[in-house]
């Protein structure tokens, strides 16, 4: 077979603003072989999911339009099809599967209803047959008790089995080009495993092509064949898995390589990148990752670079290996970031516990009936006991809904626990009024998730971050308020100016940075962190975990990192306590649990991380 | 002698309120970045200045006084225990900047500018003939949008009719916003015991038909008290501030049939806003409930109050026109649109066709809920953090 299954001609998926033209997808080529799987990966705002939305060709408009390019589809081009050409496509011969299982299901309608749809709009089946066709995808991928499954409603499946729904509905037809975008992101990781192994599976036997849309690189590491790296719109590099993870040639995506967390680096800083990406309105003339770039030469902002061959089968986007640029004067280097990653400084870590959680319980009552009485309970934290110990960082992993959120706002009371002590500093907390809890309000704070939704937007970061500081340091006055507010926003990597701003003003990691900023003003000796790092993007989490860690080392905090992502966990926990259907499963030092896990549970959760094999390591391109 | 009606303390409020806000942009603050983002707007800024004109004209209509009665010498004439007799009619400030219009009233309806009746009339001619003709206006082309059935100006009856619709606007509403924040933000953020109270109440009021509550209560409270046109001298003598005005009346029922919706919708936002991760943030602090329903909670509720403000402002300038019509809504003897229309209904039945005074009346209110729209929307807009810097 000559003919790709998928082949992109430079693409250009532009979208009109009130700033200009966002140039979202902006030349992008590349093509997929039956059979294989292709992974587009980068950071959030660089273009992937656009790009996948363009090859579906469902770009949002009227704002969105594709300003050029051509898609091939087993040869045949789709962008001028009419709309009910590309309706015949969409589902049929191209699908896609979204992040969001909990979303992309119609809930008024059964899942077996939503899967037999598709099969007769394509297949021209009668609905018997077309019921056959679901019940028999439905085995394929996995489902138990297909037969009956049929007629349940979405709400009734687990986040797993409508994932598995999706892509029984996306495969129904059996099309020759399968988009997967983040598929396995929302899922748990037990669960994202067992996803990322069916789509393989599927993926040998129906012969299909698959392009992955991830930022998960240990993900691309196991299961792609090809593997792009796109930044600001463009492809950065883009060759063979084995090859890229090898042999990184551009500077973006051996900092991207640097930055994921992971065992092997701990006592090490995590790579960087300074900056965040350019908005797509607005990019450099020249390379767009000029101004972010380690090994940034003087020609590199204003000329662009040519994606070219320069290893066999390796498509690189950078001038660092152009030879006829590299002779010219314009490759004078003006960046020259050392090749290697600082150490975290060493932890002077008091072994003095600091806080001693013994039997918490946290119970939601489930109430029915018209008279809401009591009918049951819901045992959210069931008898947990854990330590923290001073300048130490505990890490309670589970996945969703096993009551680790729960566990964490019941420790810092913001939750009443039912029964069990909370001994922080030698006091029981756990039954303590509101007023008894100030004192330690001011010495235990939280940190959460989603950096959009922890600042009020109406409130400008000055008085969120002072709000804490009124209630619980009433004797400062205004001036030392405000002192005290520049220099949580200096300590945390933001200019003290920025306090009269707006939180919708900063991006992402910024915004978790004013979060670390609101619960450092108060001089915290411990901080949650629930999920804290989850929702960023790797290189912004790698400078908040970056962050995290010096603040420790500098004032002795300790953390609880509340996660379900291992990775981090490895990288920054000191020791470990695996929760499971709100009981404490397995608890130990980092060390112990990782090399020698216990618990099946714990076994299963460790076996199903997508991990690099040991030893890897990458060079910044260039000379020194 | 100064005569306030309890509808008139409405219109205060109202301008209370625009002057406190127009204090406040000039204060440093996010008031002033909205304020400077509303300037901006070119639509906005009409809007505003066709409601502030219509704001003046009512205004204008709530501050009154009656006058003494002067006998044919010119003096004030004297009661036999010695003070002043007064008029029975107390006259607005727009009744006496308009007194050239309000007074010169034709015999009945004629069209807009026209210099004679609409109604043919049996004339007799010089000759002694009687003939059928179209009579001349005592005051031709003084009328610019035509008379009424009784010969009386459209354009001050409309004008007239500014008034009570500004005040069944902004009265219902400002009975309205403190009821529904204040039940729709405890039962959303205490839940429990506190929320199933509330979620009776306001089930229990809607689930009764509006109308019926306002018939109802209507006839209890405004079928006696100021009905509207003149002061009636047996009951108000002397009455500097009448309580018992139907107007007033119709605003306060209005606004209790009409909270509940606003209350569910802040009810429902603040259940959401009580688990976001700022509110947490803020309970981790310590923060009292109040404090965390003041900072983040009422806030956060704004846009749905102003969108609600704006939208429930237009909808009862429209309500009351319905109400006057099915007869429950403002005394017939009270200058309004909606009696406007109530009349216009007869007229549009009439061969030819007498229209201006629905279209008088359409004019009017359109000009008062379209500017209000819009305006509302540039507000929200400012007002909101999150678009003013896109």
């Amino acid at each position: 077979m000559d003919i790709p299954v998928l082949e992109v001609k430079d693409l250009k998926t532009y979208f009109r603003t009130q700033r200009g033209i966002a140039k979202a997808v902006d030349g992008v080529s590349f093509s997929i072989p039956e059979g294989s799987t292709f992974a587009l990966v980068g950071e959030s705002g660089c273009g992937k999911s656009l790009t996948a939305l363009s090859i579906i060709q469902l770009v949002p408009g009227p704002s969105g339009f594709q300003a050029g390019g051509e898609i091939l589809l087993k040869g045949r081009p789709i962008t001028r099809l009419t709309e009910h050409g590309k309706r015949e496509i969409r589902g049929n011969k191209v699908s896609m599967i979204f992040q969001e299982p909990m979303t992309s299901l119609n809930p008024v309608f059964t899942v077996g209803y939503q899967t037999a749809e598709t099969i007769r709009l394509h297949r021209k089946k009668s609905a018997a047959e077309a019921r056959a066709a679901a019940i028999e995808m439905f085995g394929k991928v996995g489902l138990p008790e297909p037969q009956a499954l049929f007629d349940e409603y979405p709400h009734r499946l687990s986040g797993g089995m409508r994932q598995r729904v999706m892509i029984a509905m996306a495969l129904a037809c059996k099309p020759d080009l399968l988009i997967a975008d983040e598929p396995t992101t929302a899922l748990d990781v037990t669960i994202q495993d067992q996803i990322i192994r069916l789509i393989k599976e599927l993926k040998d036997s129906m012969k299909m092509a698959v392009l992955l849309i991830t930022h998960n690189l240990a993900l691309v590491y196991r299961n792609a064949e090809n593997v792009c790296v796109m930044y600001a719109g463009k492809v950065a590099e883009m060759t063979s898995t084995d090859e890229l993870f090898r042999n990184p040639m551009h500077p973006y995506t051996v900092k991207l390589l640097r930055s994921m967390p992971g065992y092997e680096k701990r006592g090490l800083m995590l790579d960087t990148i300074p900056g965040s990406v350019p908005p797509a309105t607005n990019y450099p003339v020249g390379c767009r990752f000029a101004g972010r770039c380690p090994r940034e030469m003087a020609g590199c902002a204003t000329i662009k670079p040519a994606l070219a061959e320069r290893a066999a089968g390796h498509f690189v986007s950078c001038h660092l290996h152009d030879s006829s640029f590299m002779s010219k004067p314009c490759s004078k280097p003006i960046m020259c970031e050392p090749d290697k990653v600082p150490p975290a400084p060493a932890l002077n870590a008091i072994k003095k516990p600091l806080l001693d959680v013994r039997n918490l319980k946290t119970y939601y009552t489930v109430r029915k009936g018209l008279f809401k009485r009591v009918k049951g309970y819901v045992r959210a934290v069931d008898g947990i006991d854990l330590s923290v110990r001073k300048g130490m960082t505990l890490a309670l992993v589970g996945e969703s809904g096993c009551g680790k959120t729960t566990a964490g706002k019941s420790i810092i009371r913001l939750i009443r626990p039912d029964s069990g002590e909370i001994v922080f500093n030698g006091e029981n907390i756990a039954s303590l009024g509101e007023r008894a809890l100030r004192p330690m309000r001011s010495r235990a704070q939280i940190i959460f998730q989603d950096p959009y939704s922890s600042l009020n937007p109406r409130m400008m970061i000055k008085d969120a971050i002072e709000e804490g500081l009124k209630t619980l340091k009433p004797d400062l006055d205004r001036a030392a308020r405000l002192d005290k507010t520049a220099r949580v926003l200096e300590r945390v990597g933001l200019a003290p100016e920025m306090m009269h701003r707006y939180p919708h003003e900063f991006s992402g990691g910024q915004r978790q940075r004013i979060g670390i900023a609101r619960a450092l003003a108060v001089d915290p000796e411990f901080i949650i962190c629930d999920e804290a790092v989850s929702a960023l993007d790797v290189s912004v989490q790698a400078q908040i975990l970056n962050l995290l860690k010096s603040i420790q080392r500098e004032s002795g905090i300790s953390y609880l990192f509340i996660t379900h992502d291992l990775a981090v966990v490895e990288y920054i926990a000191d020791e470990i306590a695996v929760m499971y259907m709100g009981k404490i499963v397995e608890r130990g030092t980092t060390d112990a649990v990782f090399s020698n896990p216990v618990h099946n549970y714990t076994k299963k959760l460790l076996s199903a991380i997508p991990t690099l094999p040991p030893g890897m390591s990458w060079k910044l391109p260039g000379k020194m | 002698m100064p005569v306030i009606f309890a509808t008139d303390l409405i219109v205060y409020i109202l301008f209370a309120g625009a002057f406190y806000f127009m204090l406040a942009v000039r204060k440093e603050g996010m008031l002033k970045e909205a304020w400077k983002d509303v300037k901006k707007r070119r639509l906005a800024m009409v809007c505003l200045s066709v409601l502030a004109a219509y704001s003046i004209v009512a205004l204008a209509d709530s501050i009154r006084w009656r006058d003494p009665i002067r006998n044919e010498s010119g003096r004030p004439a004297l009661s036999p225990s010695g003070g002043y007799i007064y008029s029975a009619e107390a006259l607005s400030i727009l009744d006496r900047a308009l007194s050239r219009i309000r007074l010169e009233n034709e015999k009945t309806y004629s069209a807009p500018l026209s210099s004679h009746l609409y109604v043919k009339e049996s004339i007799e001619l010089p000759d002694g003939r009687v003939a059928r003709e179209y009579p001349p206006l005592r005051y031709p082309g003084a009328h610019i949008l035509g008379t009424d059935k009784v010969g009386n100006d459209i354009l001050y009856i409309a004008l007239k009719g500014v008034r009570t619709g500004m005040v069944i606007g902004a009265g219902t509403t400002i009975v309205i916003i403190p009821f529904a924040i204040f039940f729709g933000v405890i039962a959303g953020y205490y839940g429990g015991l506190i929320d199933d109270i509330v979620q009776y109440l306001y089930t229990t009021l809607a689930s009764i038909p509006g109308v019926l509550l306002i018939v109802a209560f209507m006839l209890l409270f405004g079928s006696s008290g100021y009905q509207g046109g003149l002061i009636r001298q047996s009951d108000l003598v002397l009455q500097a501030f009448v309580p018992n005005d139907r107007l007033f009346w119709l605003c306060l029922i209005l606004g209790v049939t009409s909270w509940t919706d606003l209350c569910r919708l802040i009810r429902g936002e603040t259940l959401k806003l009580r688990e976001l991760e700022y509110v947490q943030a803020s309970r981790a602090f310590g923060v009292s409930r109040r404090g965390i329903i003041y900072r983040h909670i009422v806030p956060n509720l704004m846009h749905l109050i102003l969108i609600t403000f704006v939208l429930q402002f237009s909808g009862l300038v429209l309500a009351e026109a319905i109400l006057s019509y099915i007869g429950i809504g403002v005394g017939p003897q009270m200058w309004s649109w909606g009696n406007m229309i109530n009349t216009a209904r007869l007229e549009l039945s009439m061969e030819p066709v007498v229209w201006w005074n629905l279209l008088a009346s359409f004019v009017f209110m359109f000009g008062l809920v379209l500017p209000a729209n819009i305006f509302g929307d540039a507000v929200r807009d400012a007002l909101d953090p999150r678009l003013r810097f896109k």
